[in-house]
Formats: structure tokens, C-alpha cells, sequence
């Protein structure tokens, strides 16, 4: 910041900071805070566009007792708990990898890249093909080395597994965001470390870990945000190996095989707008809602630091 | 053997011994082969999935890997078997126009928050990052009604006009960006006289390009790929499905064999990956940008 400007001249009028912002408060009242505010009020409420009725607590009581909410729940969870970390540590191993390439990082990092972009239908329909036993070339390879190759997508203890992996192909954006961070590392900490004849290991846990620690809780906590709203990719697994779709007439039920890929953003879209029982799918989003905001809560008290002073 | 054989040790420099320089040629060795086989394994789903879009309809159901007879009339099949082009056009309208709305409405809000004082400021920053972090499913409700409302649930505006209010996400990557450039550059046009509008136009927006470029991209395709936006609205009407929601209902639809149906994916991916080579140091670029450091 320069002396030589006076704060004065940078500190606008109240009306053109509004003027700027005007679009996004707008946003936030119409598309933030009133939504919020009505799911609160027809979690109260039967409704399904046509007529309005208010049931107290009923929707709540209804949740405790609906044991496809909570199936969706421990396999949201499950997501959280196995392919959060699975992306993370294999996002972190690839960047590591890329970065200390003597030739050819350039390459390397496109190809890693690459699948993060491809479109998640298409991805997943790839994905359902390729593990397929009949069809696809998984079967032989895990065969060749002796393994029997499970039904991935048919099997109800394969299918998160199968998803796994998907999201583990998709983990370019990871990668990226972890090389950056590890290129920030100074070096002469590793070369102050070697000359104590610190190991490998030992300068990965002492030096790179701590330095990259703020961006590994970042994404850690935007990952376990991401999977809570983990939609695409197990709807149409399901829908692909199922062979069965919903269109206009016709009811899709998610989950296949049997209840394995229903995660809770499924089951609330199923609620609120196939079956119409708005009232409960708000008070399905409403948990959502806690879940989500109390992860973002770890990551804003971080963040303070961060948006502290910089504000030019 | 002699200790050096030709290639002579730099003059003050001790030697490397050669255990040690084996050790590194092994190391080197072992990291490539690991890099290559990654990547084999990153590229093998994508080429399957072109082989088995030229395969023949009996061929794509053996594991075969490669195509007996290269059936290029496949692409062609595609679009008789579906309305792909209508599809691509109700994606290319929905991505299109999105991106556009978001940009004229999310960058004066970015600039304000990197590069304005003002009381709330700071809470305004905390409210996008919430907002940001807010799962879409959670306000879909009272929305939707809102949209059935207009008589609009069965189309694609209520993805594409909300994108005037700007967008969270764009709002906070621009904003990382923008608060990267030194205020001097301002602070010179503000002395000359300049109101913020022209010096946001006329200073910063031409710093700003590759970040702008960035975000732009990103919108793009997020709109591309979006399946869950898509299915909610307009779902439920045949003429307003997007590539996306015709994709994955593709083969339960149309009856259709596994060759086609991935030659339908390849078509579905394959701008996505002819963008990408184009524009490569945006998105590499760009994503950096989102791995905020705390």
C-alpha cells in the first residue's frame, strides 16, 4: 500500500460499493436466504405443488423411521470415510511423483489431468463398461494375475468400491492444486534437512507436511463437501447397469444393485421431486444442510487468517 | 576399471561416488516406469472407450480389445438412433448463455470484494464462501416450487437466469486473482479521476484476462457436464434434455447396443478434450488458483 494515497480516495461511496455488489446481494437474498428460510417452513408442512398441509412435526418423525434415508446416509458416509482419503493420499502420490520427474513432467501432468475433465456421465458410463466382466478387459488383466474379478457394478459390495476407483481416475484437479503447493516448499529446507541426513520419510513428514498442511485441510474439507453432494456418478452406475432409466411415465428407483449407490442427495432429489413429498425432502435437506455447514465452519476458522489484512 | 573413465568430476567438487550415482539412475528408472504406468492407466479407460465405439455391435459385448472391423458409421448411427442435435444445441444455449450471464454479474462483485474498502466487507467475503460451500439439493425445493410457479420447472431457465446473480464460486476465484494486483494501479487511475467502473474496464479487467479466461472455462463446462441441474429441470420434457441427461438415459431409450452408446460418450467428451488442449494453461493455471492457501 502506498503512502502517498490517501485512504480517502480508495474508500467509495456506500453507493457504488452496493452498485458492485448488487447482483451478488440480490443472490444471496433470492436464491440463499429465501430458499432457506421456505425449506425451514414446508419442512412443517405435506406438500406436493398442488395442496399445502400443515403436519407439525410429522416429516421429522417420518425421517426416524425411513430406513432408506438412513441406508443413504451410511453410504454417504461411506464415501466420506473411503474414497475422500483415497483421493487425497493418491492425489498427493501422483503430484509427489510428477514433481520430482527429472524428464517429461510437462506430459505427465496433462495425462493425469486429463480424465478430471471428462464429463462425469460419461466417465461413469465408460467406467461400468470397462469393469463389466463380459465386456470389459478388467476381468482378464485382474484374471491374468489370479485374482477373480468381482461384478463391480452388479455386486452390491462392489459398486462404492467401483465408484472409488472412478473417482480416483478423476483426481487431476487434486493433483494440480497439490504440485503447486509442493513447488512452494522452499528449498533450502530439504537441503538443510539432507545435510542433518534426514531421510526421505523423515523430510516428507518434517518439512513438505507441515508446509502444505493448509492446503491439504482446504481440500480435504472442500472433498468432504463435494461428496456429500455426491449425485452423478452413482445415479447413472445405477441407471447404466441396470439397464432401466426414469423418463417422463416412468419411475427410477436409485440404489442399484439393491441399495448399494443410494447416497442422501439421491434420496432427497427421489423425495422431493420424483415422489413429491416436498415437506420431507426439506427436512432431508435441512440435515444436509447441518452436515455441510459445520464442515464449512472448520474451513472459515482457518480461513480467518487468511482473508484477515489482505483486503488492499 | 578407472576411477573416472571420461566424464571428470567438476574442479572443487568432490567426486560423486558411483554407488551413489547408480542409486540415482535407479531412482530415475523406477520413477518413469511408475510415471508410465500411471499414465497408461489414467489413458486406458479413455481408449477403450474409443475402441469400443468402432467395434461392431456383437464385437463390443466380448472382451475384445480391439476392433475386429472399424466401424466408422457408428458416429453416424448415433445421431439417427437420437436427437443429438438437439441435445448439443440445448447444452451448447444452457453452458452459453450461463457462462455469459455469470461473467457480467460475478465480475463487479469480485472486484468490489478484492478491491474495495468498505464496512462488511469481510462478512460479505465469509457469506460467498458459504454460499459457495452450500450443496445445491439444500434450497432445490423451495426453488423449484418457485420455478412451477413461472412454469418454467420443465425447461432450462431456472439453470441459466439465476446465473445473474452471480455465481459464488467465480465470485471467489476472481476475487483471489484481483487482490493479487497492486493497488498502485488503481490508486494512479483514482488521482487521474477515474471512477471505479472505468478503472475496473479500463485497469484491472486487462490484468485480470487469464483469470477471467479461467473461470469462464470452468463455468463452460460445469454447465457442460452438469447432470443434476439438468435432470431436475427439464428432464421431463423430451425436448429440453441436454447431453448430459440423453446420455445417460441413452441405452435404456433407445434400445441401443454398448458400441454406440460409447460412441455417443466420445462425442460427449471429445470438445471437452479438444478445448482443453487449446486453452491448457488456463485450466492448469486456473486450478491453482482454487487451492487457496489457509
Amino acid at each position: 500500500m502506498t503512502r502517498l494515497v490517501p485512504a480517502a480516495l480508495r474508500r467509495r461511496g456506500t453507493w457504488t460499493v452496493l452498485a458492485f455488489l448488487s447482483p451478488w446481494l440480490a443472490g444471496f437474498l433470492l436464491l440463499g436466504a429465501y430458499p432457506l428460510a421456505a425449506t425451514v417452513y414446508f419442512s412443517f408442512h405435506r406438500y406436493d405443488l398442488f395442496s399445502l398441509e400443515w403436519v407439525g412435526l410429522l416429516n421429522y418423525e417420518y425421517l426416524l423411521r425411513d430406513e432408506h434415508a438412513w441406508t443413504a446416509v451410511r453410504n454417504t458416509l461411506w464415501l466420506v470415510a473411503v474414497m475422500v482419503p483415497a483421493r487425497l493420499l493418491f492425489a498427493l502420490g501422483v503430484a509427489q511423483l510428477v514433481v520430482h520427474l527429472k524428464a517429461g513432467t510437462a506430459f505427465f501432468r496433462t495425462v493425469f489431468f486429463l480424465p478430471s475433465l471428462v464429463p462425469l456421465v460419461a466417465g461413469t458410463l465408460g467406467f461400468v463398461f470397462l469393469l463389466n466382466p463380459a465386456t470389459g478387459p478388467v476381468h482378464a488383466l485382474l484374471g491374468a494375475a489370479g485374482i477373480s474379478s468381482p461384478d463391480w457394478f452388479g455386486d452390491p459390495s462392489w459398486a462404492k468400491p467401483g465408484l472409488t476407483l472412478l473417482g480416483m481416475w478423476g483426481v487431476g484437479e487434486l493433483m494440480v492444486i497439490f504440485m503447486a503447493a509442493l513447488l512452494d516448499v522452499p528449498r533450502h529446507l530439504y537441503e538443510a534437512a539432507a545435510i542433518d541426513g534426514a531421510g526421505p520419510w523423515q523430510r516428507f513428514r518434517r518439512i513438505t507436511l507441515p508446509t502444505i498442511a493448509p492446503v491439504l485441510l482446504f481440500t480435504a474439507v472442500t472433498e468432504v463437501i463435494t461428496t456429500l453432494q455426491y449425485f452423478t456418478q452413482a445415479m447413472v452406475a445405477a441407471k447404466v447397469a441396470s439397464g432401466t432409466t426414469d423418463l417422463p411415465g416412468v419411475q427410477f428407483t436409485p440404489g442399484y444393485p439393491e441399495t448399494s449407490t443410494l447416497t442422501f442427495p439421491q434420496w432427497l432429489f427421489h423425495q422431493g421431486f420424483r415422489d413429491f413429498a416436498m415437506g420431507y425432502a426439506c427436512v432431508l435437506a435441512l440435515l444436509l444442510f447441518a452436515v455441510a455447514m459445520a464442515a464449512t465452519l472448520v474451513l472459515l476458522r482457518r480461513f480467518r487468517a487468511f482473508t484477515e489484512g489482505d483486503l488492499a | 576399471m578407472t576411477a573416472v573413465l571420461g566424464r571428470r568430476a567438476a574442479p572443487g567438487r568432490r567426486a560423486v561416488p558411483r554407488r551413489r550415482r547408480t542409486r540415482a539412475r535407479l531412482v530415475w528408472i523406477a520413477q518413469h516406469s511408475l510415471a508410465i504406468a500411471l499414465a497408461l492407466m489414467f489413458l486406458g479407460p479413455l481408449v477403450f472407450i474409443a475402441l469400443t465405439a468402432l467395434m461392431s455391435n456383437r464385437q463390443a459385448l466380448t472382451a475384445d480389445l480391439w476392433p475386429d472391423t472399424w466401424e466408422w458409421g457408428n458416429f453416424a448411427a448415433v445421431f439417427t438412433r437420437a436427437p443429438m442435435p438437439r441435445w448439443f444445441g440445448n447444452t451448447l444455449l444452457y453452458a452459453g448463455l450461463a457462462t455469459a450471464f455469470m461473467l457480467v454479474s460475478s465480475v463487479p462483485v469480485a472486484y468490489a470484494l478484492a478491491r474495495l474498502r468498505f464496512r462488511g466487507g469481510r462478512v460479505a467475503l465469509v457469506l460467498v464462501i458459504a454460499m459457495m460451500m452450500l450443496p445445491p439439493q439444500v434450497t432445490a425445493v423451495p426453488l423449484y416450487i418457485v420455478w412451477a410457479r413461472f412454469g418454467l420447472a420443465d425447461t432450462l431457465w431456472p439453470l441459466i437466469l439465476p446465473t445473474l446473480f452471480g455465481n459464488a464460486f467465480s465470485i471467489f476465484l476472481l476475487r483471489q486473482f484481483l487482490v493479487t494486483i497492486p493497488a498502485d494501479y488503481s490508486d494512479a487511475a483514482r488521482v487521474d479521476g477515474c471512477g471505479e467502473l472505468r478503472i475496473l474496464l479500463r485497469v484491472i479487467l486487462p490484468m485480470a484476462r487469464p483469470a477471467v479466461a479461467a473461470v469462464a472455462l470452468f463455468h463452460f463446462f460445469y454447465c457442460w457436464n452438469d447432470y443434476y441441474g439438468p435432470l431436475l429441470y427439464g428432464s421431463t420434457n423430451l425436448d429440453n434434455w441436454t447431453l448430459s441427461v440423453g446420455l445417460a438415459s441413452f441405452r435404456a431409450l433407445h434400445r441401443v447396443e454398448w458400441n454406440l452408446t460409447m460412441a455417443a460418450t466420445l462425442l460427449v467428451l471429445a470438445p471437452v478434450i479438444v478445448v482443453f488442449f487449446f486453452a491448457q494453461r488456463v485450466f492448469i493455471e486456473g486450478v491453482t488458483l482454487t487451492g487457496v492457501k489457509g
